[in-house]
């Protein structure tokens, strides 16, 4: 655990990092760019629906999805056109009506239908392998408030991890901004 | 100064019915949406649980029926020469079709962004998966023995080192039909993660926490997640929407690549994604009438919703009467006598009942819906949309079984009548899908609670600025009226 760092009293600093609430998607914005300019990068939203023009608001890159999903269709064309090819063409090779062995027109449908699949799958599990998902425990999950994310809350989350993170400055942000419950976050439950 | 208050009534006259009545607030929402999910054991609803047991005798019958088929051979049916295709491939089309409807709204309303889809989306996408499960039964069992199908449906090795042929439109069929019913519950599955995230986070019980909550895999509505999540999700959406134009294409060339007078027609493909999709509303319809009353869920599932369901009805509706019109035209037009037979005899032959059952219900009932009392009245739109099932039935029985059974000797004519395990497994199917349909609803949320929330009022981040407008239509209708 690189991240951290021995504090004070002798023991290892846990803080996972601090969460405010906001009263709606709007002042959720608002408030994303005040700590964007107060100098804090590490930071992400936890919202019941995607918010328009967040993305913008974070300075996130675009994501880079779809270049993974044209791989995986890519793919997809080419061992379907394999797949034909080699079973009806060449393995055993099938004479038909007296058609030609290698009749690429058949092969279409089965190539779009397999160029499909592929991405598909690759859009799902390329989606939850660049979100790090599935992930049973996070220590969000131990703000007892933070449930409400699913519901009606709109969080603003800053991680320790950011370089210029302090907790006063923190509080002091999100204060200004209109946050409410501002709460720090351990890495493992309190006990 | 008349000019603007003309606009300003212009744009009132314009302005959409809201997609979510009573100003539900997000909580609101969630509660609602999540209240038949949440509901104790011992106080599921009485209609629920006779729903269930009815469903579960259906599901009985279909066991049954399956399984003296397989003991005895699928000469229990009643197809025999010349209707070898008979009400087992009526009934795998016909549940095919019913699943479009739920890509269609899932898919191609997203890509339109067509906002009213939210509050059906996942009912229609449950009800594809489902649909797309009763239809592959036929098939499989059609083979006769299913467990041994798997070696000429899939390419896989086997003893006598031969391949699948893949110049059949039966082997496209398999491609597109297993890629269909996966790619489906891929996007059913992606749009349900932020819900079942809500679930989790509501959950009383420690088992009900610890299953939505392996099922969420930790979703945490988290925004830098959001950015790929809604690119995937938009992928899938531009994926399927292809993909289900695609599946009804390939099940026409089943019928569309032989040589079978009324079969070997061009149109087959449009004509059969047309009637898929009108199908599938329908059935979308009956389902969701039912469930919006029982439920509760009026508010979101809104009068414009339905009216909207309705148009698209009445849109394929006519597409559908119009490919008939057209089947009957290049039969007469194309010159071919063993066509012009075919159609002729489709429609005043032994089967004609079969034929105006279709064409009463397919074509003339759905014209009621350019009538906007009728399209807004929900015992008129309940009993037309379950014409339009029966309608559709018939449509692909009248197709295959017509086609069949007088081709080109007269020697070889026959008479198709279906037998008592035909009847046993299309009932049983339907024991089958509403087995899982209700299920469904008990366990997982029926309307996509963070897709609607996202279409609510509370969804606005422009700010008081932009005043009650959060519709980007009414913004544009607000600029206009500024510029004048």
């Amino acid at each position: 655990m690189s991240g951290y760092t021995p504090s004070k009293s002798g023991l290892v600093d846990d803080t996972f990092g601090i969460v405010a609430e906001f009263a709606s998607p709007y002042e959720l914005l608002e408030a994303v760019k005040a700590v964007r300019k107060a100098g804090f990068s590490k930071i992400d939203t936890h919202t019941p629906f995607p918010i328009h023009g967040m993305d913008k608001a974070m300075g996130l890159p675009g994501s880079k999805l779809p270049w993974l999903v044209l791989c995986g269709g890519l793919l997809g064309t080419a061992s379907a056109i394999a797949l034909q090819w080699w079973m009806n063409g060449y393995d055993y090779a099938y004479h038909v009506g007296g058609k030609p062995v290698v009749s690429y027109q058949a092969y279409v449908p089965i190539g779009f239908e397999l160029t499909v699949l592929f991405s598909a799958f690759t859009a799902v599990l390329g989606m939850l392998a660049m979100n790090l998902l599935p992930q049973p425990y996070h220590p969000l999950f131990n703000h007892p408030r933070f449930g409400r994310f699913s519901d009606d809350g709109f969080f603003l989350s800053i991680e320790a991890k950011d370089p210029s993170f302090s907790e006063s400055k923190a509080r002091e942000v999100l204060k200004t901004a209109g946050g409410t419950e501002i709460t720090l976050i351990r890495e493992t439950p309190e006990t | 100064m008349s000019a603007d208050r003309n606009v300003g009534a212009a744009a009132r006259a314009l302005e959409p019915e809201s997609l979510i009545e009573n100003n539900a607030s997000l909580h609101d929402i969630t509660n609602a949406v999540c209240a038949p999910v949440e509901t104790e054991v011992s106080k599921t609803p009485i209609g629920w649980i006779i729903s269930f047991v009815i469903a579960l005798g259906m599901l009985g019958v279909f066991g049954a029926t399956v399984g003296y088929l397989v003991w005895k051979g699928i000469g229990v049916w009643g197809n025999n020469q010349p209707v070898g295709w008979a009400w087992d491939i009526t009934n795998f089309v016909w549940w095919i079709g019913i699943g479009h409807a739920g890509t269609l709204i899932s898919a191609i309303l997203f890509l339109f962004k067509q906002k009213w889809r939210t509050s059906i989306n996942r009912f229609a996408e449950a009800m594809t998966i489902f649909a797309v499960l009763c239809a592959l039964q036929f098939p499989l069992l059609h083979t006769g023995r299913p467990w041994l199908a798997i070696y000429w449906l899939f390419p896989l090795p086997n003893q006598m080192s031969v391949w699948p042929n893949f110049r059949s439109p039966l082997l496209w069929d398999v491609f597109a039909v297993s890629t269909y019913f996966l790619v489906s519950a891929l996007f059913w599955y992606v749009g349900l993660i932020p819900d079942l995230a809500t679930l989790r986070d509501r959950a009383k019980t420690r088992v009900r926490a610890i299953i939505y909550g392996i099922l969420a895999v930790g979703w945490r509505g988290s925004n830098r997640h959001f950015q790929h999540y809604e690119k995937a999700y938009l992928i899938l959406a531009g994926l399927s929407t292809p993909l289900v134009l695609s599946v009804h294409s390939i099940v026409s060339f089943d019928f569309a690549t032989s040589v079978i007078p009324g079969w070997h027609t061009t149109i087959f493909p449009p004509y059969f994604v047309a009637g898929a999709v009108f199908s599938g509303f329908g059935l979308v319809m009956t389902l969701m009438l039912l469930a919006r009353e029982f439920y509760g869920l009026k508010h979101l599932v809104t009068m414009r919703v339905l009216e909207n369901m309705n148009k698209i009805i009445l849109v394929t509706g006519t597409m559908v009467g119009y490919a008939y019109a057209m089947e009957f035209f290049i039969a007469w037009y194309g010159g071919n006598p063993y066509e012009k037979f075919a159609f002729l005899n489709r429609a005043f032959g032994p089967y004609a009942w079969a034929y105006w059952t279709m064409i009463s219900c397919n074509v003339i009932s759905p014209q009621l819906f350019w009538f906007r009392k009728i399209r807004r009245s929900i015992p008129m739109m309940f009993i037309l949309s379950i014409f339009v099932n029966i309608g559709m039935w018939f449509e692909r029985f009248v197709i295959i079984v017509t086609s069949l059974h007088r081709d080109f000797l007269p020697s070889s004519w026959g008479y198709f009548r279906p037998t008592i395990f035909d009847v046993g497994m299309y009932v049983g199917t339907f024991g089958l899908f509403f087995t899982l349909f209700l299920l469904f609803l008990r366990f997982l949320p029926m309307v996509a609670i963070s897709e609607i929330k996202g279409v609510s009022k509370h969804a606005d981040s422009h700010g008081p600025s932009h005043g009650v407008g959060h519709g980007h239509g009414q913004q544009v209708i607000e600029h206009s009226k500024e510029t004048h």
